[in-house]
């Protein structure tokens, strides 16, 4: 299989990376030299075979709902880029 | 004494702070300034902090007066940037991290400073530790002490040549398909990656979460074993901590090796090992089985499908993430842009580096709608093939053996312009963390030619699912009998 430009471009949107025509054309090159080597699973016959997700076959743990973690707002807000009476900013999405 | 100190294990740190001959401040100050001295040659670190590190140092002082004894206690160490430290720079070797001070410790950092350990400095690495080369850090390659022409490897690349070129007595790093071992072994120290679960990932800035794991790196089994002690523990913060009874990785160290049998997968002595390393790896096993183990032949049949698994799993893993940076809440946001998803896009395009960006668009390609069955599917039951294969060769084993890397350590930009040559630089590493299991490099010769020569070679060890303490009773046992482990570089005098 190999990637065109517009597919290229296309996964860059999905992953909200801008992407020059340029850098599409040298990224689509090398995306399709690792495609090609990841394309030697394709000739493995997996019929049967459970998927493994994980290492360890375990469930998720639960927890009591209860209250953990103390409120360290400020801490995490002041790292911030843009922030504002406690509110994370970003540009206006709604008119 | 100085240059005896900086080539000191753990135990004779330990003993040489309980016995007062030296305190943690001084022995902090000694390699400090051999940080200072060397880094800008090496450029193992990103960043170090002198007042935070003489600071722990003057408080393990006092528990040191106080009595208290725990093994590490006093002993200065480095931590990979990948472990968030509060009030520390936590970069991941990216753009998109370079303003990061974390506001929240990771359990590894938790746990070392719980240890009495002191941290001097946050070591340099492949940007979110995806890379074998160091070659893809925002903050510029980690050179490779023996040569300083050659790569370190990677990821944890600046932790091994902190080590090696004895920055730091010992360093924490993370392994998601060879990060400690490959580096461990082109730097010519002991890395070990534990079983997947004995070692907490939070704040461990996540790559490939099925598959990331933290854990000890140093200059020989016994200092390995010491640390993995302290890094070790189940952490509730973490969905996939395995809660079991804490082991003594250094409960097994002076077991005799007698009746120890060494299975070694076909698939990894054949062709694409360099004939340097082929010699080193059977000169250590010949000695492995003059201790008492003995060598059978066994097979890993799927083992050739490691590296195309890996690299649907780990970037569909990483790409989904990644996409927590957003330019948001924390780190870098681009200066200028006109919408919310322009801001994300131009923010993530200036933030990451070629490599993350070319993972994160793999990723993104096989989650995506009509490729998921054919790559992500496929490669999760290629996993249960490779995990299998382990399985069934330790029925006839207790250990594997075989090289850590196809050939020692190469020269900067020998491999960056492909990708795929550089992936599969992790060829022998990759199918462990694949299956969970614990692995470990060793130094076990030197190897290379023309101006890159004598250059270390490591023997990979592979345990059984928690038997870390077996593959390390198989490497002190090895450590005794022979000194590669010993070697240092030269001109870091």
């Amino acid at each position: 299989m190999s990637l065109n430009l517009d597919q290229v471009q296309r996964i860059a949107r999905l992953a909200r990376i801008e992407i020059s025509p340029a850098e599409a054309e040298q990224t689509g090159a090398q995306l399709n030299s690792i495609f090609g080597l990841i394309e030697q699973m394709q000739a493995v016959d997996t019929s049967g075979i459970v998927p493994m997700a994980h290492a360890q076959d375990l469930s998720q743990r639960l927890r009591e709902d209860v209250v953990t973690e103390t409120d360290r707002r400020e801490a995490f807000q002041k790292i911030s880029p843009d922030v504002e009476a406690g509110l994370f900013l970003v540009p206006k999405v709604i008119e | 004494m100085s240059q005896s100190l900086i080539n000191a294990s753990l135990k004779q740190l330990s003993a040489a702070l309980a016995a007062k001959q030296i305190s943690s401040a001084e022995l902090t100050t000694l390699f400090l300034d051999r940080i200072e001295r060397f880094n800008p040659t090496i450029n193992a670190f990103i960043s170090v902090d002198r007042d935070k590190a003489q600071a722990a140092a003057q408080e393990a002082d006092a528990r040191i007066a106080r009595g208290e004894n725990d093994p590490l206690i006093g002993i200065p160490l480095a931590h990979k940037d990948i472990f968030c430290a509060e009030g520390w720079l936590t970069t991941c070797a990216s753009k998109i991290l370079s303003n990061f001070i974390s506001p929240y410790d990771a359990h590894v950092v938790t746990k070392i400073k719980q240890a009495g350990m002191v941290v001097m400095g946050k070591t340099n690495m492949d940007e979110f530790a995806m890379g074998s080369s160091n070659e893809t850090s925002y903050y510029g390659p980690v050179k490779n002490p023996w040569n300083t022409d050659c790569v370190p490897g990677g990821s944890s690349g600046g932790s091994a040549a902190a080590v090696a070129a004895r920055l730091a007595p010992a360093a924490t790093g993370t392994d998601t398909g060879g990060s400690i071992r490959q580096p461990a072994a082109l730097c010519g120290l002991t890395g070990l990656k534990p079983t997947y679960g004995v070692v907490s990932r939070y704040g461990m800035i996540a790559f490939a979460s099925s598959l990331d794991q933290g854990g000890p790196m140093a200059k020989s089994a016994e200092d390995c074993a010491l640390l993995l002690n302290a890094m070790a523990g189940f952490d509730e913060r973490d969905s996939t901590s395995l809660n079991r009874p804490a082991d003594d990785y250094t409960r097994d160290l002076n077991k005799s090796l007698g009746g120890l049998r060494i299975g070694l997968p076909k698939e990894f002595f054949g062709a694409g090992m360099d004939a340097d390393v082929c010699a080193a790896v059977d000169a250590a096993l010949a000695e492995l089985k003059k201790l008492g183990a003995s060598l059978v032949e066994v097979s890993l049949p799927n083992s050739g499908l490691s590296v195309p698994a890996y690299y649907v799993i780990a970037p569909a893993e990483a790409s989904s993430n990644l996409s927590r940076f957003d330019g948001v809440r924390y780190g870098y946001r681009a200066p200028e842009y006109a919408d919310l998803i322009e801001m994300y896009s131009k923010t993530r395009a200036q933030g990451f580096g070629a490599e993350v960006k070319r993972r994160i668009l793999i990723g993104a390609y096989v989650l995506s709608h009509g490729y998921y069955d054919a790559y992500y599917l496929q490669a999760q039951k290629i996993r249960r093939l490779i995990a299998n294969d382990f399985v069934e060769a330790f029925k006839h084993c207790d250990l594997i053996a075989g090289p850590t890397t196809p050939g020692v350590a190469f020269a900067f930009g020998a491999k960056s312009g492909d990708p795929v040559q550089m992936y599969l630089s992790d060829i022998y590493t990759i199918s462990t963390n694949l299956a969970g299991l614990p692995g470990m490099s060793l130094p076990c010769g030197f190897g290379g030619s023309g101006a890159i020569s004598d250059m270390p070679v490591g023997l990979q060890l592979i345990g059984n699912y928690f038997d870390e303490a077996r593959m390390l009773n198989a490497a002190h046992q090895y450590q005794q009998a022979t000194d590669w482990h010993l070697r240092q570089p030269t001109g870091l005098e």
